[in-house]
């Protein structure tokens, strides 16, 4: 870890925060289908993949936090909305079912892709988390591939939700997988084994055939810059919702 | 430097033994495959501790009782259990001992970690026998449960709805 420049490490934390609000965000905002998904099933398997992303999140928290000497639930709530940094396609509020799982599928799909590249990373840490992440992943992918066939296979408003969600959300899953700050110390230190855009390139590949088969949007075009720093009055919502227990009580342990 | 002898090491791992998984109790930390390296020596106890699942809330606990437990030997002046991901926990790290007793529980074993992907990945995945009898005529009926390690399915030959310990 001494051994990292200090660009690269800025590079590196930078990459880690991005990786952990992206996690945080889409695990709070997901665990509100809890009690109130179609289907007891639903319920259960959106909380379960939802407390996945949170401890994703934590475990990436905390190696930010050893990183940079300060403390994991401090970066995790307390920051001002506009110091967040996940990227736009979580800016969204859960809206409706399929909208939630178009959001999913889109956002699985490229953590996949960019957790498969850092399983190479030559920060270790981080390659040996990617990896144990992955394995959990398979599931939500598992999941979510199976409920994009199911509406988008059907006829009704099911469907014309789902192509929707999909034609609403295409320019702002590019952010996902967007150019970082610093990713050129990234790659030179290896910690980030090929660019964004190549990971970006392997996700779009991954995508395009089953979504096209299913006659829905893929994304396409360049990510746009302010894709993790613009953030929405529907974020802001959610940050005083997830924020509410620590800003109750500061420094209150449990 | 190791200088603790084999007798405090062993003692170590005897301890490790008696600690009962938070969620699975029938299963002792060492069946459930969590304890990765251990170290012993007069000055530190330090025993690598590898969460089944990175958000794992039970790891919490599991930490603490190690802690407590190891600690209570008087071996050795401090014991550090440091949650690792080297090497990954994968449910092939369960012991035939932890295997059998989660049959005895109820629970399906997880099975052989699939080497294919995609689809056929899937089909490793929703793979499960029947802890009632041993059928492999079932189906998964939510590949989430009341756990993040446990999954939900369905003898069709007993007719008995059961759980896995999800395959990872």
């Amino acid at each position: 870890m001494s051994d990292l420049s200090p660009d690269a490490r800025a590079a590196l934390a930078e990459l880690l925060l991005t990786m952990a609000d992206d996690e945080l965000v889409i695990g709070y905002w997901d665990s509100e289908w809890t009690g109130i998904a179609p289907m007891l099933e639903e319920d259960v398997a959106m909380s379960s993949v939802s407390q996945d992303e949170i401890g994703h999140a934590a475990a990436l928290y905390e190696m930010l936090a050893g990183l940079t000497d300060t403390d994991a639930d401090a970066i995790a709530y307390g920051r001002e909305p506009e110091a967040y940094r996940h990227a736009a396609l979580l800016d969204h509020p859960r809206t409706d079912w399929a909208f939630s799982i178009a959001r999913r599928y889109l956002y699985e799909t490229a953590d996949a892709a960019r957790l498969t590249a850092l399983a190479g990373s030559s920060y270790e840490p981080l390659a040996l988390l990617a990896g144990k992440m992955r394995r959990e992943e398979r599931y939500h992918l598992m999941h979510v591939d199976a409920w994009v066939r199911r509406l988008g296979e059907a006829t009704g408003d099911g469907r014309d939700r789902l192509a929707a969600a999909f034609e609403q959300l295409g320019d702002d899953a590019l952010t996902v997988l967007g150019p970082l700050d610093g990713e050129a110390a990234l790659l030179a230190a290896g910690i980030l084994p090929q660019p964004m855009d190549a990971t970006r390139a392997a996700w779009l590949e991954r995508i395009s055939g089953p979504l096209t088969a299913l006659g829905l949007q893929v994304p396409s075009g360049t990510p746009r810059g302010d894709g993790r720093t613009a953030h929405g009055d529907d974020f802001a919502w959610l940050h005083r919702e997830m924020t509410m227990v620590s800003r109750s009580e500061v420094g209150a342990t449990w | 430097m190791v200088t603790a002898t084999p007798t405090a090491e062993a003692r170590v791992w005897e301890a490790l033994r008696g600690i009962a998984d938070p969620e699975i109790p029938a299963m002792s930390v060492v069946d459930l495959g969590v304890i990765g390296a251990v170290e012993v020596s007069e000055a530190r106890i330090h025993v690598d501790l590898l969460p089944t699942f990175v958000g794992c809330p039970a790891v919490g606990v599991m930490r603490q009782q190690i802690g407590e437990r190891l600690g209570a030997l008087g071996i050795a002046e401090r014991v550090e259990v440091e949650v690792s991901y080297d090497p990954p926990w994968t449910s092939e790290r369960i012991s035939p001992a932890g295997r059998e007793r989660l049959r005895a529980s109820g629970f399906a074993p997880p099975v052989a970690a699939p080497s294919v992907s995609g689809l056929d990945e899937l089909m490793v995945l929703s793979v499960a026998e029947c802890p009632y009898c041993g059928s492999r005529n079932t189906s998964l009926d939510n590949a989430f449960g009341p756990t993040l390690c446990r999954s939900i399915h369905h003898c069709a030959d007993c007719n008995q709805p059961f759980e896995q310990f999800k395959t990872l």
